[in-house]
């Protein structure tokens, strides 16, 4: 993560009149806030397939034919997807990489910002590209993106054979594989799918089919002895590097554990199983009735549960604390530790929870009024946009940003302004 | 009424790979065991209680479009396609041999659409329709399925739509999409990646492929309404299903578990999806139950619901009504599906000076004969496909006898299909989707 010590949490309020950008511009698309909130920016249109970015007022050096994908980067640089004469490539800052490619897409950042990382197509090949460089190795197709933890690494799942329209058993003969920074695994499957990179970057574990009805998760190229009905994305147990993923078993899902039964629980469904940060906790979101959904810790599912969705689970930086989404109907809930908050919204987005623990914030929105929210008392101003909010590293400050009246207001507030 | 001309056309019998070599590989061991492993852990009470509680009344056959079609044949009506499939299996107790379970898959994938006009004429309510799946199920668990609709499932498998859509080239066809729309509409946009949008666009992938017109024609339609709106960049973005209709559950899951967790990811509040009718019952019944979800996680939209609600509320400006007699064609996962039958004719009559009534209508219409993935399996079943819904073509021709030139079809497979039939039988009609009609008729920039 950037070093948010190193953010302004003093000022209190700094406004960029972004409404004005519609008088200088054909038409000025959504907008983007940095993460420490001191940049705002949007693509612009500034005549007949010419584009730019404006940052705080003020537009990159030069134009391009198309831009998408605006996203700053952990360390507050702006990144877009642009295109001259038929290239495309990633600017960063305005700069666009040297090299240039038929196609790239799907934007990655490692934690600190520094590495940057997106797929390509080159002459109807694929690879990765990493901080503007591609993998040295090419393939036919290339789907489920990755990046390692410390953003060095890129991995995707890779077409290694070649079939024809309508060759069934070529391709269930197995014609894809993994491969990290281009090396692809020796083994072949017939499908690969989501995939994680282990924390000391040396190992690769990803969903695979083996044939059209047996699943497991291949390590390195590795399938797990056992196979199962169906298997979702895997994890790395950060303390000891064992491989965890939801597996489904006789229509019901639970945890295994390098191939063997993890939970004892099973459920109607189980998936984005994260690790607390400090490695002792195992959560998951879980159906333990059909149609009903809640957060299981270990194992054990929250009482309460929800009938359409659950979603956005995060840990507390020291693992003590979790919150999550809900949703019921139209409206969407926020969830702390089982409780469910009084207030609904029309929309609610990834909680955030301060790192003394007193805190769980999240934006929201009602009646298409964006506000924070944060344990359970909305905040007073309704915005016209919002980010997520951020807190400060004692957790008694909030950062928010907002577009209120035309204008981006960047806003540095004790927590207790909102929660009285 | 009037009987429409027939092509006289030689059937030549073509043979399937996916039916040949996966049969050639059966054992009966091997086949017994998948049967009663299907038959005891994924059916149950619902099975049984249909096989108990049928009386071979026989008021299915004249739902069927092929017992019609195919002179009152008793081997294609519903109830004999159970019985020379399922029934048999379970009577059996999955001792049956490899080329019956050859046989099984060609009438479970080509000789019924899932279409459950049967189910509106059973006393007891019987889903012939979840009869015919299981037994598709079960030749997917036997490696026995019509080749085109598994290549088209191994397409799904791998990019998460049904024509081997990849990655870069469907961001890629909205951008040229909504460039192209900009020279009729200046400042169009067509929004990726839009976080926090009311509503998720979501399409069928032979749009991108070869259909890239309907894309233009929403985004237009999109743009004039004011709506505010996102289409993802990722995988997805595709909402139809063929694995579905191949028994591949699993794989139905993944697909709908990447098209709800994108809409969930961008934040919207529903999904609107364009007037396909398959895609339909994978996003709102069967795909989202697989996954745990009792209805859809985010609201879904058919995009005759989503033009009903923009006419109604005046959204789209019209110049003039759309002119020629229309006829309108009711898509069985839709209508007898999602009960959208009288939006869908509150729109027809908002778009159009005449509508003539097809007879009959609503959940009682006849089927297009291409849905349930019929028309995926492909050439070796087309001839089979057309001659089997004559009745379909003796309903359209009626229709034209009453003056309907256009014929309006929501949904893909059904345009498809009946484009076939109208081809086959020499009907001059025109065919069209709604959003055909709601581009050409709606106010545009001058």
């Amino acid at each position: 993560m950037a070093d948010q010590n190193k953010w302004d949490w003093e000022i209190k309020e700094k406004k960029v009149p972004i409404g004005e950008w519609k008088e200088h511009f054909e038409w000025v698309e959504e907008p983007y806030a940095s993460p420490d909130g001191e940049k705002v920016a949007a693509v612009v249109n500034i005549g007949e397939g010419e584009f730019n970015v404006c940052i705080n007022g003020e537009t990159w050096e030069n134009p391009f034919e198309k831009i998408w994908y605006v996203r700053f980067s952990p360390d507050g640089r702006l990144t877009a997807l642009v295109s001259d004469t038929g290239e495309w490539t990633v600017a960063v800052d305005g700069v666009p990489w040297e090299n240039k490619f038929g196609y790239v897409w799907n934007t990655m950042f490692g934690p600190n910002g520094k590495n940057i990382a997106v797929a390509a197509q080159q002459d109807g090949e694929y690879c990765m590209v990493l901080n503007g460089e591609p993998w040295e190795e090419k393939f036919q197709n290339m789907t489920y993106f990755a990046m390692s933890q410390d953003g060095t690494k890129t991995a995707a799942a890779v077409q290694v054979e070649g079939f024809g329209e309508g060759e069934i058993h070529k391709f269930q003969q197995g014609c894809f594989t993994a491969a990290m920074d281009g090396q692809a695994w020796d083994n072949r499957f017939v499908n690969v799918w989501n995939m994680a990179i282990s924390p000391d970057n040396t190992k690769l574990a990803a969903e695979v089919r083996v044939n059209l009805y047996d699943y497991t998760i291949a390590v390195n190229g590795v399938p797990w002895e056992k196979t199962f009905g169906c298997v979702w994305q895997p994890i790395f147990n950060p303390k000891s590097g064992s491989v965890i993923a939801p597996v489904r078993v006789s229509g019901k899902w639970t945890l295994a554990e390098n191939g063997k039964f993890l939970w004892d629980g099973r459920f109607f469904q189980v998936w984005h199983q994260m690790f607390s940060p400090n490695g002792e906790k195992l959560a998951a979101i879980v159906a333990p009735k059909y149609g009903r959904w809640t957060v299981a810790v270990n194992g054990q599912p929250w009482t309460a549960t929800f009938s359409d969705m659950v979603t956005d689970m995060v840990f507390s930086q020291d693992s003590s604390r979790i919150a999550a989404l809900a949703k019921e109907g139209e409206q969407w809930k926020v969830v702390a530790d089982g409780s469910v908050w009084s207030n609904v919204f029309d929309m609610a987005w990834k909680p955030a929870i301060s790192s003394n623990n007193k805190y769980v914030a999240a934006k929201v929105e009602k009646k298409g009024k964006y506000t924070i929210a944060v344990n359970d008392r909305i905040w007073s101003k309704e915005c016209e946009a919002a980010w997520d909010p951020i807190f400060n590293s004692n957790g008694d400050k909030i950062l928010l940003r907002t577009v209120e009246n035309g204008q981006y207001v960047r806003r540095v507030l004790p927590v207790t302004e909102i929660t009285g | 009424m009037a009987e429409p001309a027939k092509k006289q056309e030689q059937e030549v019998k073509m043979t399937d790979e996916g039916l040949e070599v996966g049969a050639s590989r059966l054992t009966e061991d091997k086949i017994e065991k998948v049967i009663n492993q299907v038959l005891k852990a994924e059916t149950g009470a619902r099975l049984k209680t249909y096989v108990d509680t049928c009386v071979h009344c026989g008021l299915c056959s004249e739902a069927c479009h092929f017992y019609m079609s195919n002179d009152k044949d008793p081997k294609w009506s519903p109830v004999g396609k159970v019985k020379q499939t399922i029934w048999e299996m379970i009577n059996k107790k999955g001792k049956v041999t490899p080329e019956f379970i050859k046989r099984a898959s060609e009438i479970a994938s080509t000789e019924c659409n899932l279409c459950r006009r049967c189910l509106q004429f059973c006393p007891f309510g019987i889903d012939i329709a979840y009869l015919i799946a299981t037994v598709r199920r079960i030749c997917h668990k036997l490696g026995v399925t019509p080749r085109y609709i598994q290549d088209t499932a191994h397409s799904h498998s791998v990019t998460m739509n049904q024509m081997w859509v990849k990655g870069d080239e469907w961001p890629d066809t909205l951008q040229w999409q909504e460039e192209e729309a900009r020279g009729e509409f200046p400042g169009l946009r067509i929004p990726l990646e839009k976080e926090g949008a009311d509503v998720m666009y979501s399409v069928i992938a032979p749009e991108p492929k070869f259909q890239a017109q309907l894309i233009y024609q929403a985004a237009a339609i999109m743009n004039v309404a004011g709506v505010d709106w996102t289409m993802p960049a990722d995988m997805g973005w595709d909402n139809s299903d063929m694995a579905m209709f191949t028994g591949d559950n699993e794989i139905m899951g993944r697909v709908k578990r990447a098209h709800f967790e994108t809409a969930a990811r961008l934040r919207v509040k529903r999904i609107v999806m364009g007037e396909c009718g398959h895609a339909f019952r994978s996003v709102y019944d069967t795909g989202n139950r697989w996954l745990g979800w009792s209805r859809p996680a985010i609201p879904i939209v058919h995009a005759i619901d989503f033009y009903y609600e923009l006419l109604r509320d005046n959204k789209i400006p019209i110049k003039e009504k759309f002119k020629d007699p229309v006829t309108l064609h009711d898509p069985c996962n839709v209508i007898r599906g999602g009960g959208l039958m009288e939006k869908s004719r509150f729109v027809a009559n908002a778009l159009c000076e005449t509508v003539v009534e097809m007879h009959p209508n609503r959940e009682y219409n006849y089927c297009c004969a291409a849905g349930g993935g019929v028309i995926n399996c492909g050439p070796p079943y087309k001839l089979k496909r057309v001659k089997g819904n004559r009745v379909k073509a003796e309903q359209l021709m009626d229709a034209r006898a009453r003056g309907a030139k256009v014929i309006i079809s929501p949904c893909h497979n059904c345009h498809s299909g009946l484009k076939d039939i109208k081809n086959y039988y020499d009907i001059h009609m025109d065919i069209k989707f709604f959003g055909d009609i709601i581009y050409k008729i709606m106010e545009k920039p001058e």
